[in-house]
């Protein structure tokens, strides 16, 4: 099984982590059942070594093989993940067993208390709110849930908020800014729902006043995109004083599919309009979007939970302190700064 | 209509009756809420409004500023400011190839037009998106005229008229950078709402998408013109979603009325009377 490399892998990075090992190595096992087209030979080539390795008594030109073969896998693992196409990034963003914002308040958060319920309509699954603990420091956890099992992924909806959603986002995170919380977000939702209750009950209308109400919270907020970023559904919890991006995740104005099917008029033309949006973490720095791209562990987030948590942590850990005792003035108009400034167009000169 | 002759193409008799898409040029009209065959010109001297149905037609910029403005009283603001194409986009036909193709054709340089005006002798700062142009998505320069707009009022203590007709949302053309105008635009709102700057928002057929989650929902008062399309998701993604046959009348100016968010339906004919009514109770 290849499971085994990975558990080695994981006790060599993380060698007092014991007690995540047989986590990580299920995880390990999920992720192979879902193997991306792309990961192929990289699979082909863990099962020949996991082959070698259980060998009950290799000789030493079994060993050196193995030695060989797992230098070979890295490279070849690194190099795959280094030239991913805008549309693989986005199969890796949605992988199954990518890491969700349960698995990030398992590994990330000292604590989690859970504040349901907006207090109005109903309690959206999609976003989970409450009260967390960062290394000590407390703050305002706000993030969309995808679901893992099918049950819960059908009381998430894979994500995708109501407007009840929202609402309730924006009355923790209104909380949270008069008692002097800080505040963070971690998107990963396709988009908004798109149904008749979610337009019934005012998508756009719910949306637009997070947009508006987040730009004035008195609190740092930190925002990181942790798999898919789909549009408004995604900007609803994303204004922010610091935005992140994970490596492999993405961030658009519409889903690639969307975008096919409008301007293609066909959505098998995904891969084309994912190229076309350039909304990798790459483009969204050289846009100047986002402010960070968290690095992934080698393979994708999905193959190390363990290891993207920690890397997520000192991120989260870093911005929070840079944001810390910033007067309120200076925040706020750092904050609107940072989305006005936001927009390529021509003006001639003016007289 | 799809219907093709044996072979599988097209007859010159069936490319005839092909129904044109959106406003028809010509002398006639034919009305999308009666069927009804109607002269252009009785139609546009009657604020583009059917005199059948009462069916409210397009309007284009031009004839919007005139219907709602003080006669020559509006002076554009921003005018220079000229789209460019930032991700070099490029689906059929390239993004910078089809700014000019709108240009050329709307004979306008964006979707978006603000400035400063008089209503009934009141002083405004409006600003609208046009859905002719590339469905009145907002991409940069909507964005940043707007919240130009929206700072400019916030400065001078008037109050800001928004008309919104985007089919689009946010312009896709120009990807994540169109997001952020929803947040850009928003959040100058609400510093102007802090001001204690009052805000009505228009909504024209169609208003949808990333305008509608942004800067057309967030009216101190929310008109809307009858049997408008306003929603977030396009119906035919929202049917796609829910597998159901869609009520009658959904996500309609009337639906959004029902539903509680928009504050008055007014014909096109009181739009202005009403408009300076509300700007009177609330500006001093």
């Amino acid at each position: 099984m290849a499971a085994g490399t990975w558990h080695l892998a994981v006790t060599y990075f993380w060698p007092d982590s014991s007690q995540f090992e047989s986590y990580s190595a299920i995880v390990l096992i999920m992720a192979n059942q879902h193997q991306l087209p792309f990961e192929k030979p990289i699979y082909e080539l863990e099962a020949q070594l996991s082959k070698l390795e259980a060998e009950p008594d290799p000789t030493p030109v079994v060993q050196e093989s193995i030695r060989r073969m797992r230098v070979e896998l890295t490279q070849m693992t690194r190099e795959r993940y280094e030239n991913l196409d805008p549309w693989d990034t986005v199969q890796v963003s949605r992988h199954p067993e990518r890491p969700q914002t349960s698995d990030y308040i398992e590994l990330v958060f000292d604590e989690f208390v859970e504040l349901h319920g907006d207090k109005s309509f109903g309690d959206d699954r999609a976003i989970v709110t409450g009260f967390a603990k960062l290394d000590g420091h407390k703050v305002m956890l706000v993030g969309h849930q995808k679901g893992r099992t099918l049950k819960e992924r059908n009381e998430c909806l894979f994500g995708c908020a109501h407007p009840e959603g929202y609402r309730k986002a924006m009355s923790k995170m209104e909380m949270a800014s008069r008692f002097g919380i800080p505040i963070i977000c971690l998107i990963d939702t396709p988009g908004a729902y798109p149904g008749v209750g979610a337009e019934e009950r005012g998508q756009a209308y719910n949306i637009a006043v997070n947009l508006r109400d987040m730009s004035t919270l008195e609190v740092p907020i930190v925002c990181v995109v942790i798999g898919e970023g789909g549009s408004g559904g995604a900007l609803g919890i994303g204004i922010g004083d610091h935005i992140a991006v994970l490596q492999h995740a993405y961030y658009s104005v519409i889903s690639p599919e969307g975008c096919a099917g409008i301007l293609w008029k066909h959505n098998k033309h995904a891969d084309k309009a994912a190229r076309a949006l350039r909304f990798t973490s790459k483009d969204l720095v050289e846009l100047g979007v986002v402010d960070e791209v968290v690095s992934e562990p080698l393979g994708g987030a999905h193959r190390n939970h363990r290891q993207m948590a920690m890397t997520l942590k000192a991120t989260l850990a870093e911005a929070l302190q840079s944001l810390d005792g910033l007067p309120k003035e200076e925040l706020l108009d750092r904050r609107y700064e940072r989305f006005r400034k936001i927009g390529v167009f021509e003006e001639e000169a003016v007289v | 209509m799809t219907t093709t002759d044996k072979s599988g193409q097209r007859t010159w008799l069936q490319d005839m009756k092909r129904p044109k898409r959106g406003v028809p040029e010509g002398l006639w009209l034919r009305c999308d809420g009666c069927g009804a065959t109607v002269f252009r010109n009785q139609v546009e001297e009657n604020l583009n409004i059917c005199s059948e149905c009462d069916h409210h037609f397009y309007v284009p910029t031009a004839s919007r500023i005139q219907q709602l403005l003080d006669l020559d009283s509006f002076e554009e603001w921003y005018a220079d400011l000229r789209p460019v194409d930032p991700l070099k986009f490029a689906d059929r036909i390239a993004y910078s190839e089809r700014l000019v193709q709108e240009q050329k054709r709307t004979g306008m340089t964006e979707a978006c037009t603000v400035g400063r005006g008089y209503m009934r002798g009141r002083p405004l700062v409006f600003g609208m998106t046009d859905s002719s142009f590339i469905m009145g998505s907002m991409g940069s320069v909507v964005g940043e005229k707007l919240c130009r707009a929206v700072e400019q009022a916030t400065e001078k203590s008037l109050p800001l008229i928004i008309v919104s007709g985007s089919g689009g949302g946010a312009r896709m053309h120009e990807g994540i950078i169109s997001l952020m105008q929803m947040g850009k635009v928003s959040a100058a709102l609400a510093r102007f709402r802090k001001a204690g700057g009052l805000f009505i928002s228009v909504l024209t057929n169609p208003t949808m998408g990333g305008v509608a989650a942004s800067f057309a929902s967030l009216g101190d008062v929310v008109i809307a013109e009858p049997n408008a399309l306003v929603g977030f998701a396009g119906p035919r993604v929202v049917q796609a979603t829910c597998k159901i046959d869609l009520p009658d009348g959904f996500q309609t100016s009337e639906f959004l009325l029902k539903h509680g968010f928009v504050d008055r339906i007014v014909h096109r004919a009181q739009m202005r009377t009403e408009l300076a009514r509300i700007i009177d109770y609330c500006v001093h």
